[in-house]
């Protein structure tokens, strides 16, 4: 995993060093959103939608263990096999041993944030067993040996010229090309030829009926239909929390999806899977790693009712300017700065502090997660459990005195405006973190509480 | 104890006591022309749609636009073009150099430009997805407005009792990506086009 250890801001602050390049990625995002906006302007109904798709979640949650058990009931009538697993470790093993049982080495898989999450490619290359992304930006990032850098545009952090360089060092095609038409044409032909030879197909989950037994991926470049009927094994790998209660329940979820992620009316592709067909097998995991214990905080437990459309993503200000890999996690941005803590306390403290708390992403999440309070919460908590840099303790305890001390207020104050009128380089300086990459402020010739003092009357 | 029950059991302790289930209702005037508005949806999302009096029509359309691809696999009877042989023997991979597939569509969705696909009406779930061209044939009465209304046809239909449908999916346009720059490219994996026929009974 590469960043593992950097913290976001040190991520961050390496990532905007290129100037135009942050730009561009903060354009190309925003744009994204924009088209979300035009989509979700065209529903008259789309805040009832959301309405709904929240109430339903936090319904199905209040009642996960019993729909768990509905559609495991379900599915198995239907014939697919239900597995159970407890965390990544046993997800990653329940899947080799499919693969070993029935002696199969080629290996295709759509997009999956759980198989991400669950470090599945790395597990399967240290068992030299051979795995192929087939949704284009992922396999573009794993030809580059990297991680998705967001949830549902896996390479939005890089350029067609990198495309190009990454296509001509692995597949030898000719150097300098940057068409995305003729680059994609590429990866059309070179996946085709791995999804007709694919022996097992695994993909991710984008809900899952308790009702039916059945289950629903959404793709729009048709990767994961062609990897599981090609295939003789499919593998569906979902996070427990996927669960829905009706058929009908889909109606306002695949409303939202896709609107909320491209700004398109719903994805290409939306398909519906209840039974193996003739020949088949089908296999799906319900797995937990962790998110029973974000079940039981009352504070971040509907972060669980997220459908993984990155609108968040997309209109967050510090992830357009930071990028999905200074995240160090799976699921990037603001929600995935709210579950990563969840997996992992110490490693993942400094994501709550990645954000302005402007709440955008609480606006605009389909499912109305509040996003930007949980966020909030999840800084107290770690402040409390020992996890905040000390620079920032020391900090907070600073301006805590200065701000209950009126008198020690106005002094600081003052010595602040003096300072800066009469020493402005000992504050422009590269010693103060905060005129990096900043103009300091003018500074206003006396406080507002000289200034009220002298204008009440 | 097995992770299952593990599992269960830490979601039985830890999950927030009942919410109620709501009904979902959602009210919609919109008094809109179902076909332009189906068409005018998938024809910004990259597909086609052309309105015909009968299959006839359709047949001397296909010839006219597709009258040079020889691997055609028909599954519309009341088209007649000649198909493909024996394809129920076919293991699905040898489906792999089809040119264009004709194939029937339950429904229409006009909020979105898609129609349902059932796998009972195609004699192998990757076709529509492994052709290069695909053409979904529907009847003009068979469009909804929306996605309730939707679901509500399919829990009449291929979900009656929640039993029959085995595999079905909402296909709209073709298959497409935009991973590299946000460029849009028609033709990812799938389809590379898409036209649905619309069968108008009334003129």
């Amino acid at each position: 995993m590469q960043n593992q250890f950097i913290e976001h801001a040190d991520a961050a602050e390496n990532f905007i060093k290129d100037e135009p390049r942050t730009d561009w990625h903060d354009e190309t995002l925003w744009f994204v959103r924009q088209k979300r906006d035009l989509a979700v302007n065209k529903i008259p109904e789309w805040e009832e939608l959301r309405e709904f798709a929240s109430k339903i979640k936090d319904h199905s949650l209040s009642n996960l263990d019993n729909y768990l058990l509905e559609f495991e009931r379900n599915a198995q009538n239907n014939g697919i096999q239900v597995h159970w697993a407890l965390d990544a470790k046993e997800h990653n093993s329940i899947i080799l041993d499919i693969i070993k049982k029935n002696n199969v080495s080629k290996i295709v898989k759509s997009k999956s944030m759980l198989t991400e999450e669950c470090h599945l490619n790395e597990f399967l290359q240290e068992n030299k067993i051979e795995i192929v992304d087939t949704d284009l930006g992922e396999w573009i990032v794993q030809l580059r040996k990297e991680t998705p850098s967001h949830i549902v545009l896996p390479a939005i952090h890089l350029k067609k010229e990198d495309v190009g360089e990454t296509f001509h060092q692995n597949l030898g095609t000719q150097k300098g090309l940057t068409d995305p038409k003729e680059l994609t044409e590429i990866a059309r032909d070179y996946l085709r030829e791995k999804f007709l030879s694919a022996e097992l197909a695994i993909t991710g989950v984008n809900f899952a009926i308790a009702e039916t037994g059945g289950f629903v991926v959404c793709t729009n470049e048709g990767n994961a239909d062609m990897g599981v009927h090609l295939a003789d094994i499919h593998i569906a790998c979902m996070g427990f929390e996927k669960i829905i209660p009706k058929l009908n329940h889909l109606s306002v979820f695949l409303r939202l999806l896709a609107r909320s992620a491209t700004g398109q009316p719903i994805t290409t592709y939306s398909s519906h899977f209840h039974k193996p067909r003739v020949g088949q097998q089908m296999h799906i995991i319900i797995v937990d790693n962790g998110r029973s214990n974000q079940l039981a905080r009352p504070d971040f437990r509907n972060s669980l009712k997220c459908i993984r459309c990155a609108a968040c993503f997309n209109t967050c200000p510090v992830y357009r300017r930071s990028g999905g890999h200074s995240y160090h996690n799976a699921v990037a941005g603001p929600i995935g700065s709210i579950l990563a803590p969840n997996i992992n306390m110490r490693e993942n403290a400094d994501l709550p502090f990645a954000s302005t708390l402007c709440g955008s992403c609480s606006n605009v999440c389909p499912v109305k997660i509040d996003i930007h309070q949980q966020l909030w919460k999840w800084r107290q908590v770690l402040m409390e459990e020992g996890h905040g840099k000390s620079s920032k303790k020391i900090g907070m305890q600073l301006l805590n005195l200065i701000f209950t001390k009126p008198k020690i207020y106005r002094l600081v104050g003052w010595i602040g405006r003096m300072i800066m009128k009469k020493l402005p380089f000992s504050i422009s300086n590269s010693l103060n973190p905060w005129y990096k990459q900043r103009e300091m402020p003018e500074v206003p010739k006396n406080s507002f509480r000289e200034w009220y003092l002298k204008n009440k009357k | 104890m097995n992770s299952r029950e593990k599992i269960l059991n830490a979601i039985g302790q830890n999950k927030p006591s009942l919410v109620a289930l709501p009904e979902v209702k959602i009210a919609y005037a919109e008094n809109i022309n179902l076909t332009s508005r189906f068409s005018e949806i998938l024809t910004g999302i990259g597909g086609n749609t052309i309105i015909v009096k009968n299959y006839l029509e359709i047949k001397s359309n296909i010839q006219e636009k597709f009258g040079t691809y020889h691997r055609i696999v028909n599954q519309v009877d009341e088209v007649e073009i000649k198909n493909e042989d024996s394809l129920e023997l076919k293991k699905p991979y040898q489906l792999e150099d089809i040119d264009l597939a004709i194939i029937k569509g339950r429904f229409g969705v006009a909020e979105n430009g898609s129609v349902w696909v059932e796998d009972s009406d195609i004699s192998h779930r990757v076709l529509p997805f492994i052709c290069q061209h695909l053409i979904i044939i529907i009847n003009e009465e068979n469009i909804v407005s929306n996605m309730h209304d939707a679901y509500r046809f399919l829990e009449t239909t291929s979900f009656k009792n929640l039993q029959n449908s085995s595999f079905g999916v909402f296909i709209a346009g073709p298959s497409k990506t935009a991973d590299i720059e946000q460029s849009l490219v028609i033709g990812a994996h799938g389809a590379r086009s898409l036209i649905v026929y619309i069968i108008k009974n009334k003129f």
